[in-house]
């Protein structure tokens, strides 16, 4: 095993998995066009579950909360934003680019704000009384997942919501014979621009390295002079606003949404986290990617094994390497 | 008046009393040294002093100020900073990074620097490269760095020759002569011979109560006490 792992780190490391991934499953698909719709489908797909995850790893990271109810804030980012969009039908179908983005940045925004505060919300009443406590932090937070989805039921109703998406985003482009959907390219690259701005924070700025020193010793950076329960609320804040983006994301993808829509990706989320590693941004990404191209791969190659793909690609990562693919430094 | 005072201190963690009756004064300059058997509450004192586990009841005061439930981040705030037993070096971050943390602004004192690469050359040697990557013997230098990168007035360091070869336990002492001359420092340490060579006053925790205190010399002098306190001929 320690050999496999050092030629492994010799070609690449970890960053390798998901091109050996997509390069096996090329030979497997042999169709290069077929091939390229799923990959891109699949990147599309990690990028969403990224925006979602990201958060929770690094809050788990920073200060040992496990928070099942942060798919909570999916949930409820998806129909925030469903609902903006619902009402401003008129500037989807409108001709006019610039109607059209108006509306998405409102919705998104919407989303995002609506994050934030209901993260500052749930971090100073809810988690805040079980710090250090992982039973009743799961105890609490599933109870607070299933009062929201109770919410939501009982605000938007409990059949299926339809999701408006503007016009610019609808319908797919052509390269040679592989046929790409606007929506999941643009899902892509708004997942890699939230990625690169969180590489930068993290890496290029005192706030990012406080983080990262918190994630590895909290005590320690307490002891620098630093109050992380603050900085926590922060991190936490802004967890819970790109979990309600990757939300807002995602009911765009689906097109229809129902109240169980975070609980349904909970279990996503958390086996995204756990196979990157805690509290790594970039194991997030990489536990994501490896998550979204397994999922359309296998739905392909195999469907009656599409459902527990994700659970074994789980089971042999950590039988690999038992702390993730790229934990952070503990 | 005395730099630090800890007065009929007590600390619980969990359901075990620790610390019982602990009382003494850190006189202002120099090198003040808590000793004791292994167990008997050293590093609990110092945690408790830098608020990590709160003391209930007695108090800690610093320079009058008494500290008692202040948060650890207020705590090293008023001037008080801490180089723990497993030296809480953040490995994943550069040497520069772990440096730039303990600054008040995220700038350097360029003359406190070149000091601090006097006293410590591997700082300046592994500048850019991961901290987890350094000795056992670098990451105790880098920790007391931290400690000194801003001017301080007093310093907790806990057990640092601690499983360290002895050429760089002399190095260690040699830069803790010098910045005990611009610091007061409270040591805990299991090394007598390095405690000794260092200490001005001294006190001996057992069983998490202050068993003895005095000057460092009248200790050294008493083989007895020296004995029945530590048992260093047993």
């Amino acid at each position: 095993m320690d050999k496999l792992n050092e030629t492994i780190d010799r070609l690449g490391g970890v960053y390798l998995l998901p091109v050996a991934v997509a390069a096996v499953c090329f030979v497997l698909i042999g169709a290069p066009s077929s091939w390229a719709t799923l990959t891109v489908a699949g990147l599309a797909m990690g990028m969403m579950i990224f925006l979602m995850a990201s958060g929770l790893s690094l809050v788990f990271g920073l200060m040992d909360v496990l928070n099942f109810g942060h798919s909570a804030f999916v949930s409820l980012g998806a129909f925030i934003a469903a609902s903006v969009l619902a009402s401003l039908g008129g500037w989807l179908g409108s001709p006019s680019l610039m109607l059209n983005i108006a509306a998405l940045v409102a919705a998104f925004g919407a989303a995002m704000v609506f994050g934030l505060i209901a993260g500052w919300f749930f971090e100073t009443v809810i988690i805040k009384p079980v710090y250090s406590d992982h039973l009743r932090q799961i105890l609490i937070t599933m109870g607070a997942l299933i009062v929201v989805e109770e919410l939501i039921l009982a605000i938007w109703g409990g059949t299926p919501f339809s999701v408006g998406r503007p016009a610019f985003l609808e319908g797919a482009f052509v390269i040679g014979d592989v046929t790409i959907e606007i929506y999941r390219f643009f899902a892509f690259m708004l997942g890699l621009i939230v990625y690169a701005g969180l590489y930068w924070v993290l890496n290029r700025t005192r706030l990012g390295l406080l983080i990262r020193a918190g994630v590895e010793n909290r005590e320690m950076v307490e002891a620098l002079g630093f109050r992380i329960d603050r900085l926590f609320i922060g991190v936490f804040m802004a967890g819970s606003a790109l979990a309600a983006l990757g939300g807002a994301m995602w009911a765009g993808y689906e097109t229809l949404i129902t109240p169980h829509l975070g609980a349904d990706m909970m279990i996503v989320v958390f086996i995204v986290v756990i196979i990157g590693g805690l509290g790594s941004v970039q194991g997030t990404l990489l536990g994501a990617i490896m998550v979204g191209l397994m999922s359309n791969y296998v739905g392909f190659l195999a469907p009656k094994l599409s459902l527990a793909s994700n659970m074994l690609l789980m089971m042999v990562i950590l039988l690999w390497r038992p702390n993730g693919l790229k934990p952070a430094v503990k | 008046m005395s730099l630090l005072s800890l007065k009929n201190m007590k600390t619980s963690i969990g359901q075990y009393h620790v610390l019982h009756d602990v009382s003494f004064d850190v006189p202002e300059g120099g090198v003040f040294c808590l000793l004791g058997r292994n167990g008997a509450g050293k590093s609990t004192t110092l945690r408790s002093i830098m608020g990590l586990w709160s003391p209930s009841p007695g108090s800690v005061t610093f320079r009058g100020e008494d500290l008692t439930g202040l948060h650890t981040a207020d705590i090293s705030r008023r001037g008080i900073a801490f180089v723990p037993e497993d030296m809480g070096i953040f490995g994943g971050l550069t040497v520069e990074e772990n440096m730039i943390l303990a600054t008040a602004n995220g700038t350097f004192d360029r003359t406190r620097l070149k000091w601090i690469y006097g006293l410590f050359p591997a700082i300046e040697k592994f500048w850019d490269k991961p901290a987890g990557a350094l000795s056992g013997g670098q990451k105790q230098m880098l920790s007391v760095a931290r400690a000194i990168i801003e001017p301080r007035q007093l310093i907790l360091i806990d057990e640092p020759t601690k499983g360290l070869a002895p050429s760089i336990v002399d190095n260690m002492a040699e830069a803790f002569r010098e910045i005990s001359d611009k610091t007061t420092i409270l040591l805990v340490e299991q090394n007598f011979e390095f405690a000794r060579s260092l200490g001005r006053d001294m006190a001996v925790i057992e069983d998490g109560r202050v068993a003895h205190t005095g000057s460092m010399a009248d200790f050294v002098a008493d083989k007895d006490l020296q004995d029945r306190l530590l048992s260093l001929s047993a």
